[in-house]
């Protein structure tokens, strides 16, 4: 049998989680489900905000050990607000990004974990950037990571449009999440969503009972 | 010679790393699959057929060590011509997936390979039947093979009860030619076998008549 080899078997650490970014007409949405599990046999929380805010129109989610997320994240969050006040404006999404990058370049043998950036700025506009495992940096219209994003490249491949409206791009990562933790048993709970656009930032929450139902077999 | 080792291809066990599904329709079904076999990194062959007859209105899909599933692929065809001939008449769906399951699962710890059974009889219509790990279970449709976790999202989303021919087999072209993207074991052409009460048809997708995407 082809043994699929989920990233929580190598080094031991928890990377049980759907995460994505995607772009859309005049802004972002990044997103991701909401259960912290040890090892696939305990859910040690099934309401974790997995998206967290490094400024004030950028977001990351990190796909890794929930430790090294929150660890990373606070180091992010000080490299850019010190950037963000020598420069006297407001950072620019490639520099979270790259603070990201370098962490994680620097750090490779200890970290274990796939890291995003998604958010808006005045030079660029929405962009969504991910850093693959060792350290390269991409920018990409939409990502995927973590356990559950296996599942569905398939969907996002097929689902995805540029230019989408807001409304579409909502709908597109509800469902995309929402069949990732159908299928993947560490990722679950509710869909956490953040879009942000040049007006600001709007936290969106789906409950369970709220998800899209899609035929089960 | 000294100090040389052999290409890593030579030792590997020769896998159908893989995409197959099999769809129902009211009428009959539709099986699909990639055609590549690989070893290790090397592509052994680029335009196997992983559809494979076990009688005339019986087919199954092929995943998971080449050799167990070819052999095992046969071993019911034979065994299936015998029983047709003592029972006088075409051999039911469930037959044919009853016997792959029974050497899954006799020999579950020699073999690995993984067959899906679909076909066309009298009394049930189309059927589609999975035989995982030795168990017997018929569904609407089944995925499977490495490409088959990337498209678990989208047969999910896309898949609605009571889809025509035409659309079912247009939903498995679409899966095949999505999960070829993503899966490094999964490419080449898309073989395509399409059972009905009144024949039998078989198809081959090239690669560049494939669907695209929006990133292609």
């Amino acid at each position: 049998m082809e043994k699929h080899y989920t990233d929580s078997k190598v080094k031991g650490v928890s990377t049980g989680t759907t995460i994505l970014a995607a772009i859309f007409d005049g802004g972002v949405v990044i997103g991701s489900d909401s259960r912290a599990s040890i090892g696939g046999d305990y859910v040690s929380s099934k309401t974790i905000n997995k998206v967290i805010q490094v400024h004030d129109r950028i977001f990351c989610c990190i796909a890794g050990s929930l430790a090294d997320a929150q660890a990373v994240t606070k180091a992010a969050k000080s490299h850019l607000s010190f950037h963000s006040v020598q420069m006297e404006s407001p950072p620019l999404v490639v520099a979270a990004a790259s603070v990201l990058k370098d962490l994680c370049y620097k750090n490779k043998e200890e970290l274990q974990a796939g890291f995003m950036t998604a958010g808006w700025d005045r030079k660029n506009g929405p962009q969504v950037y991910v850093v693959a495992l060792g350290g390269m940096l991409l920018n990409q219209q939409v990502t995927i990571g973590g356990s559950g994003s296996t599942y569905i490249y398939g969907y996002v491949d097929a689902k995805y449009k540029p230019n989408m409206t807001r409304e579409e791009c909502v709908q597109f990562a509800t469902n995309a999440l929402a069949l990732a933790m159908g299928r993947d048993n560490v990722s679950g709970g509710v869909v956490h969503l953040v879009v942000i656009t040049e007006k600001g930032v709007e936290h969106v929450v789906v409950p369970g009972d709220k998800l899209p139902q899609f035929h089960d077999e | 010679m000294l100090g040389e080792t052999e290409p890593q291809w030579l030792s590997e066990e020769v896998k159908t790393g893989t995409t197959i599904i099999a769809i129902e329709f009211n009428g009959g079904v539709v099986l699909g699959s990639d055609s590549r076999v690989s070893a290790g990194e090397s592509v052994v062959n680029r335009v196997m057929n992983k559809l494979s007859p076990l009688h005339d209105k019986i087919y199954c899909a092929l995943s998971g060590s080449a050799a167990d599933a070819q052999t095992i692929a046969e071993a019911v065809n034979y065994q299936l011509d015998v029983h047709s001939m003592e029972i006088g008449e075409d051999p039911k769906v469930r037959s044919g997936a009853t016997l792959v399951r029974n050497i899954s699962y006799k020999y579950k710890e020699e073999l690995s390979a993984h067959l899906i059974v679909a076909g066309w009889d009298k009394k049930d219509g189309g059927q589609v039947f999975a035989t995982l790990n030795g168990l017997l279970t018929r569904q609407p449709f089944a995925v499977g093979g490495s490409g088959s976790s990337y498209v678990y999202g989208f047969v999910d989303a896309e898949y609605r009860k009571g889809m025509s021919k035409e659309e079912c087999q247009q939903f498995v072209v679409n899966t095949l030619s999505l999960a070829m993207n993503r899966d490094g074991s999964s490419g080449g052409v898309a073989y395509l076998v399409t059972i009905d009460e009144h024949n039998t048809e078989e198809k081959v997708i090239l690669g560049n008549d494939l669907p695209t995407f929006f990133d292609q």
